[in-house]
């Protein structure tokens, strides 16, 4: 038997609610699977179990809180045992007695006892869990008669966005925030609305599977994101500069095991950008009609990975050397596909890079990262002709398309941002002027 | 064999107001208790009768104090036989209204002791004797409560040695009586002997009387306490009983205690350390019922156990172990037995200690909130300044509120004073509704009453209250 804990999630992150549990008694999981889903103050997490095993008993149901280094679940070695389990299931509604028949039965050893006796109550207690689980967090400033009608609408009163005086959330916040779900306007109960799909068996074969949790998890944010009025601005940037500045020091860079890629130098640049255009790392605040301006530069880079895509955020882009950026950037990525990102990895960005270069295309429309209000996309690399002194000659040109809240940011501001992202990799003593 | 839509097991405050609203939404409802009548521990042996006593006490401490306003009485005369049947009056008249109310409800009610048999089927054993009954069921309530805590390997079978039970029984007016505990049981009850003229010693474990309340209001009744009482012993432990010829001899254990008051002979002794719930409920390990580790019956948030068609309430599923905690349980349940989506969520559930002071809390408290590291604001308002206050002769009060300081959000009331217990329930609907200082403040209060201490404190918060000068601190 081995017991699986709740590792280290992070830093300042030491508890979290159970959101969903991934797997049952029974199961047989491999190391690194997926077990439960966890709700921290900064993201919804899956926590995977280390090791390997049967599923012998679970210690933590949906609603619990749980503690760092807390047992999640007991692990036993050997074949999967469905059969079992049903056979506890079956006992539900008969009567009393056979409970005890089989408590008392033979077992192989006394782990089976255990596993029958909680198998039938888990499995109840986890369906009836979820539709009851507690709103986390301090208590919500909202009448009992409120309270009430949102736990039987099926919302979180924690989710709904009070009109009251501090916050304050009326029956008809409630009503307003169920309506806005419904119509696919906002998030309910977690849950992305859409129009009923139609058969498509009628067409043709399909199958089914189901979403992920970071598919999930993007489905929503990206839905969410999209409310923000976007404007997408396209620009093209001569790297002839760049392409030589790397040439020329490939050679040195290589020695030091990091290899200089636009992406870091393009990070760089944003943060000397950011400086100059502060609204870009800005966020918008509707609620109080404020714009909150972040003091310090941390950029997202999206990293596409086999679960999907991650957005790692490398700190204080600013005070780093590019050298150091790229180092970063290689491990931050690394990590990414490792699955190995914390939450802290992920957290805290205020403008975000997404690089397609590397697999082609000419320019695509990124969706800003809310509550960022900005992000940058660049595209291939490609050798184009160019009008100098009088004639056309091959050069090498970097699509950029900068996709902004227009709310914060004005179109001229948008231009003049991507010209000088662009003028910096045209002639980088430009930023100095 | 019978059988029922819903089965209560236990007719205390929860069990009896989950049988009742069971009956009132059309559902087939029995209800099982070993008295004659509804009305558990708080009617029969708790809250009812103590206020029943504590308020004759409070008649006798007025009397004596009037002398003050001019008026004086002589000694009281205490007929203890006329004092014990007005009590039991008084318990008679409920209950048995109870029992009135159940018929009229077409409850069954059956007294006797419950037993499982599985998740479906009670066995119950009639309290008169004769033959156990089975009776089949769709959903239970479990709602058992809680019994008094004895001092582990201490308490010695004697007349003399009382639990609350037995000492609301006034078998008689001791000389001397020893509360073990200074819990609000142990307060309460120490308080009637004290009026009716036994020296009361309160002896308690830790550095203060009503651990969980704020210190500031304990000092309130603390002060008053010590002029009732003839001793209040604090970081004392009893470590011994024994039975001697003329009481009970009491081994006590402190820093400093003097020789004299290590070992002293009580004529009685309560024992008020606190209740354990009654979650040994025969037959309960024939379901799939789960005790977790206090005792107390494992439940969700819709006070469902680990089997689906049973429910538990009250003192058998945790703390605050209150009347009025139990009776807001009941009705969830009741709710989610009947397909609702509800759960017992409140924000706050009112404590009060009816000792003269009375205490009363709600919400967060001021230690809960230090405790937490929670930006909170305290706005007090002392009693010294109401008018109402000082013309009933006693400015021995504060009200207090917890505000956040964020948002301004009541998140806590404390009240201490004459009648605390009544105001608290303003608090509660404040932090219930998410009401700002500014809205108590807002509410006009009828003057001269107890309750405008509630709007003169959000006053205190803002820095002008009539009439405390305490300009806010910029």
């Amino acid at each position: 038997m081995t017991e699986v804990k709740l590792p280290e999630l992070g830093e300042n992150i030491e508890k979290g609610d159970v959101v969903r549990v991934l797997v049952n008694v029974g199961d047989a999981i491999k190391a690194d699977q997926p077990i439960v889903e966890l709700e921290t103050d900064k993201a919804t997490i899956e926590v995977p179990s280390a090791v390997g095993g049967v599923v012998a008993e679970l210690k933590v149901k949906v609603g619990d809180k749980i503690k760092v280094g807390q047992v999640l679940l007991v692990l036993r070695d050997g074949p999967p045992r469905a059969a079992e389990s049903k056979e506890a299931t079956g006992s539900t509604g008969t009567t009393g007695t056979a409970v005890p028949a089989v408590a008392t039965a033979p077992a192989p050893k006394p782990a089976a006892v255990v596993d029958i006796a909680t198998a039938r109550p888990a499995a109840a207690a986890r369906a009836e869990a979820a539709a009851i689980a507690p709103a986390p967090g301090a208590p919500v400033p909202a009448s009992p008669t409120v309270r009430r009608y949102a736990r039987e609408l099926g919302v979180n009163i924690g989710d709904v966005p009070g009109s009251g005086p501090a916050g304050r959330i009326s029956q008809d916040d409630v009503t307003a925030f169920v309506k806005k779900a419904m119509t696919g306007g906002g998030r309910g109960a977690g849950a992305v609305r859409q129009a009923p799909l139609p058969d498509f068996s009628k067409f043709g074969a399909t199958e089914v599977r189901p979403m992920s949790n970071i598919r999930r998890k993007t489905a929503e944010h990206l839905t969410a994101a999209w409310q923000a009025p976007h404007v997408t601005q396209h620009d093209k940037a001569d790297v002839t500069a760049v392409e030589d500045f790397r040439k020329a020091h490939a050679a040195q860079m290589e020695k030091t095991g990091v290899k200089l890629t636009v992406t870091a130098i393009v990070i760089k640049i944003l943060s000397l950008g950011i400086a100059k255009y502060p609204q870009f790392a800005s966020s918008v605040d509707m609620a109080n009609e404020s714009i909150v301006f972040k003091k310090y530069c941390h950029i997202g880079v999206a990293v596409d990975t086999p679960m999907g895509l991650l957005v790692p955020v490398i700190r204080d882009v600013d005070k780093k050397t590019i050298t150091e950026i790229a180092a970063e950037l290689a491990t931050l990525s690394q990590k990414a596909r490792d699955k190995k990102l914390s939450i802290d990895d992920m957290s805290g960005g205020v403008f975000s890079v997404t690089n397609l270069g590397g697999i082609g295309g000419t320019s695509f429309t990124p969706i800003v990262n809310q509550p960022e209000v900005a992000i940058l996309g660049l595209s291939r690399t490609a050798i184009e002709p160019v009008w100098v002194d009088g004639q056309f000659v091959p050069r090498p040109m970097l699509p950029l398309s900068l996709s902004y809240d227009h709310r914060v940011i004005d179109g001229a501001d948008a231009a003049r941002f991507l010209r000088f992202v662009a003028g910096a990799l045209e002639q980088p003593m430009s930023v100095y002027l | 064999m019978s059988s029922t839509q819903l089965v209560v097991v236990g007719g205390g405050p929860g069990g009896y107001a989950a049988a009742f609203y069971a009956a009132d939404l059309g559902m087939q409802v029995t209800l099982i208790d070993m008295e004659a009548n509804p009305g558990g521990v708080c009617l029969f042996r708790g809250c009812i009768p103590s206020k029943a006593l504590l308020h004759v006490a409070k008649v006798a401490s007025e009397a004596k104090h009037a002398s003050a306003w001019g008026l004086t009485y002589t000694e009281p005369k205490i007929d203890l036989g006329k004092l014990r049947s007005f009590k039991d009056s008084v318990v008679a008249k409920l209950t048995g209204g109870l029992g009135q109310i159940s018929k009229m409800r077409k409850v069954t009610f059956i007294q006797g002791k419950a037993s499982f048999v599985d998740a479906k089927t009670l066995s119950i054993a009639p309290a008169g004797g004769g033959a156990a009954q089975s009776l089949t069921f769709e959903h239970a309530i479990i709602a058992t409560g809680s019994y008094p805590t004895r001092i582990p390997g201490l308490s010695i079978e004697s007349p003399r040695v009382m639990d609350s039970t037995g000492a609301l029984d006034l078998p008689d007016i001791p000389k001397s009586l020893l509360v073990v505990g200074g819990g609000y049981i142990g307060l309460e009850l120490g308080s009637v002997y004290a009026a009716l003229g036994t020296k009361v010693t309160v002896v308690e474990m830790t550095d203060g009387l009503l651990p969980g309340a704020d210190r500031d209001l304990v000092t309130f009744l603390a002060r008053r306490l010590e002029t009732v009482m003839h001793k209040i012993l604090l970081k004392t432990r009893v470590v011994g009983m024994e039975e001697a010829k003329d009481g009970i001899r009491v081994l006590m254990e402190a820093e400093g205690l003097t020789d004299e008051n290590k070992a002293q002979v009580f004529d009685r002794v309560l024992v008020s350390i606190g209740r354990k719930p009654n979650s040994a409920v025969p037959g309960l390990d024939k379901t799939a019922v789960k005790v977790g580790d206090r005792g107390f019956i494992t439940v969700d948030l819709a006070m469902r156990t680990a089997e689906p068609n049973i429910f538990a309430i009250g003192d058998v599923v945790g703390e605050p172990m209150l009347a009025h905690k139990a009776s807001h349980e009941a009705r969830v349940a009741v709710e989610a037995i009947q397909g609702h989506k509800v759960a017992f969520e409140p924000q706050a559930i009112p404590a009060v200690v009816f000792t003269d002071p009375e205490v009363a809390w709600c919400g967060l408290t001021e230690t809960e909130a230090k405790k937490q590291g929670l930006a909170v604001e305290i706005a007090k308002f002392p009693w010294a300044a109401l008018g109402r206050a000082l013309a009933i002769d006693r400015p021995d009060g504060m009200t207090k509120l917890v505000i956040d300081s964020a948002t301004q959000r009541v998140l806590g009331v404390g009240v201490v004073g004459a009648g605390a217990g009544e105001l608290i329930a303003e608090g509660a609907l404040a932090i219930e509704m998410g009401a700002l200082a500014s809205d108590l403040k807002l509410t006009i209060h009828p003057h001269p009453t107890m309750s405008e201490t509630l709007m003169e404190a959000a006053e205190v918060f803002f820095g002008h209250s009539t009439h405390v000068y305490r300009p806010k601190k910029k």
